[in-house]
């Protein structure tokens, strides 16, 4: 893998730091007119999520890491691990719980999510921000009752549970943020 | 006939400042001038590309090496404080510029590799006098505004509770640890004091401060003095909030020791695995006819104009900064 100097660090750039592979957010150059210079780094650590701060020396440099984003189908799960198949090569990946993370209560089967590989393995898994799936449960909706406020919970076909308006029935597909958990529209009327 | 350009490349044709930020640039160099022009300090210019550059082991110039004209690579200065001092030797008076300087590697929020560097020089003015003026333009240029001076080692002792002077390198390494990540950074004294003061202390610094008294080993061109045991260099530096503004020095005009500060800048660029800087010998010659006692101080013009206007960002005050150049 290539390695980057200080100066071709840019948001996005994948680098290997501590042995974890990170995203950097921001790269700011700090440098007293007459003395040394410092990069101040805020990266993401791919594996937790946790953001981290870090100054180096300018010029010095972090090895790239093996990271890409793949957009793939869902294919299933087997309940242990989820299964992904990169729609270009056939090739098929299995991620666990800890890759899948809050992504698995949004994942339709054969919808595509976009994948992160780490040295080929599935680190994280995104979610599309908006995703349309089918109410399993709910109580009966209020006909008429379109313009009040007041919301009730729903079962997803994938499990997840959303707050939606009093007049959406059992069987009624929603359109659902995933970013947010929140309901966003009927799908189709968005 | 040459390909077009890709189109992502020219979609930033646009100037980066807005026409307000602009128009203020504009008045602040007018303003700069007329603050002189009432002084009797005489506006010079000197040459861009120069046979030598500094030997400043911080400071990268980018040289031109291709052209008919070049017997051997010229650089891009970095500061136009040699051939200045060549004018105050052969008899100036109080001089100033306002120019670009150049310096590789420089970029960022509050860099731009090409920048305006505004700098003058005071025959017979001590660095405390010259300190005043620097807060005279800048009223002059920013409105009315108090501001106070602090010397290097109060400074660190307000901020960090710590004798810049004195403590240990591994010292002031636990300090920075404690306060930063900085992973296995491995720096020398003077590259701990900087990481403090850059990182711990400048952020924190509000208004408009003045500090002075640096340590002998961040002299750079400044006299040195000795002050109850400990070498201190007679240098400032200017902050808006945080922001370093401007650094001035009274000014080194022994060419022995001018000669001793090359070659020992020189040895830690070695030690550093950085090209070796030739000495300027015209600068070296000026000296030795003899610099009258003076100050100078560079300020950033650039910066100045941010402050003027608000701005988070260096690229919001350049018509083109170097990404659109």
């Amino acid at each position: 893998m290539a390695s980057f100097s200080t100066n071709e660090f840019r948001a996005g750039l994948k680098v290997m730091l501590d042995g974890e592979p990170c995203s950097i957010l921001e790269n700011e150059f700090v440098k007293p007119g007459k003395g040394q210079a410092f990069n101040r780094v805020r990266l993401r650590n791919l594996k937790t999520g946790r953001v981290w701060e870090r100054t180096f020396k300018s010029g010095e440099s972090l090895e790239g890491a093996d990271v890409m984003d793949i957009t793939m189908e869902y294919l299933y799960t087997d309940g242990e691990f989820w299964f992904f198949m990169d729609p270009k090569s056939f090739e098929q990946h299995q991620a666990d719980a800890a890759a899948v993370g809050d992504a698995k209560q949004w994942l339709k089967e054969q919808e595509p999510v976009e994948v992160t590989l780490y040295n080929g393995t599935p680190l994280s898994v995104t979610s599309p921000n908006f995703v349309e799936l089918e109410i399993t449960e709910t109580d009966p909706g209020l006909k008429g009752d379109t313009a009040q406020g007041g919301s009730k919970p729903a079962t997803l076909s994938t499990g997840a549970v959303v707050r939606v308006p009093l007049f959406i029935s059992q069987g009624e597909v929603i359109r659902v943020d995933t970013r947010t958990g929140e309901y966003v529209a009927r799908a189709g009327k968005s | 006939m040459s390909p077009a350009p890709a189109k992502a490349d020219v979609e930033d044709w646009r100037p980066a400042a807005s026409p307000a930020a602009l128009a203020r640039r504009a008045e602040l160099l007018a303003a700069v001038r007329g603050f002189f022009a009432n002084r009797a300090v005489l506006e010079v210019e000197t040459p861009l590309l120069a046979s030598h550059g500094v030997t400043d082991p911080a400071i990268e110039p980018l040289i031109v090496d291709a052209g008919a004209m070049l017997a051997a690579p010229r650089y891009l200065q970095t500061s136009p404080e040699y051939a200045m001092k060549r004018l105050l030797a052969a008899g100036s008076g109080p001089i100033y510029q306002l120019g670009r300087a150049f310096r590789d590697g420089e970029a960022g929020r509050r860099h731009n590799p090409e920048f305006t560097l505004l700098e003058w020089y005071r025959p017979g003015l001590d660095h405390h006098e010259l300190m005043a003026e620097v807060a005279d333009l800048l009223t002059h240029c920013l409105g009315p505004r108090p501001w106070r001076k602090v010397s290097y080692a109060q400074l660190f002792r307000e901020h960090l509770g710590v004798d810049p002077h004195r403590a240990s390198v591994e010292e002031l390494a636990a300090l920075a640890r404690d306060r930063l990540e900085v992973g296995d950074l491995a720096l020398a004294r003077d590259g701990w004091l900087d990481l403090l003061l850059s990182h711990c202390i400048e952020p924190g610094l509000e208004g408009l401060v003045c500090v002075h008294d640096y340590p002998g080993s961040q002299a750079a061109l400044a006299r040195v003095q000795e002050r109850g045991g400990i070498a201190v260099a007679e240098r400032f530096e200017f902050y808006v909030d945080g922001l370093e503004l401007a650094n001035g020095y009274h000014e080194l005009a022994d060419p022995a020791e001018q000669a001793r500060r090359f070659a020992a800048d020189n040895a830690l660029r070695r030690s550093r695995g950085l090209s070796e800087r030739a000495p300027d010998p015209r600068l070296l010659a000026a000296l030795e006819a003899g610099l009258p006692a003076c100050s100078g101080v560079a300020l950033g013009f650039d910066r100045l104009v941010m402050v003027a206007t608000g701005a988070g960002r260096l690229d919001e005050v350049l018509a083109f900064p170097w990404a659109r150049a």
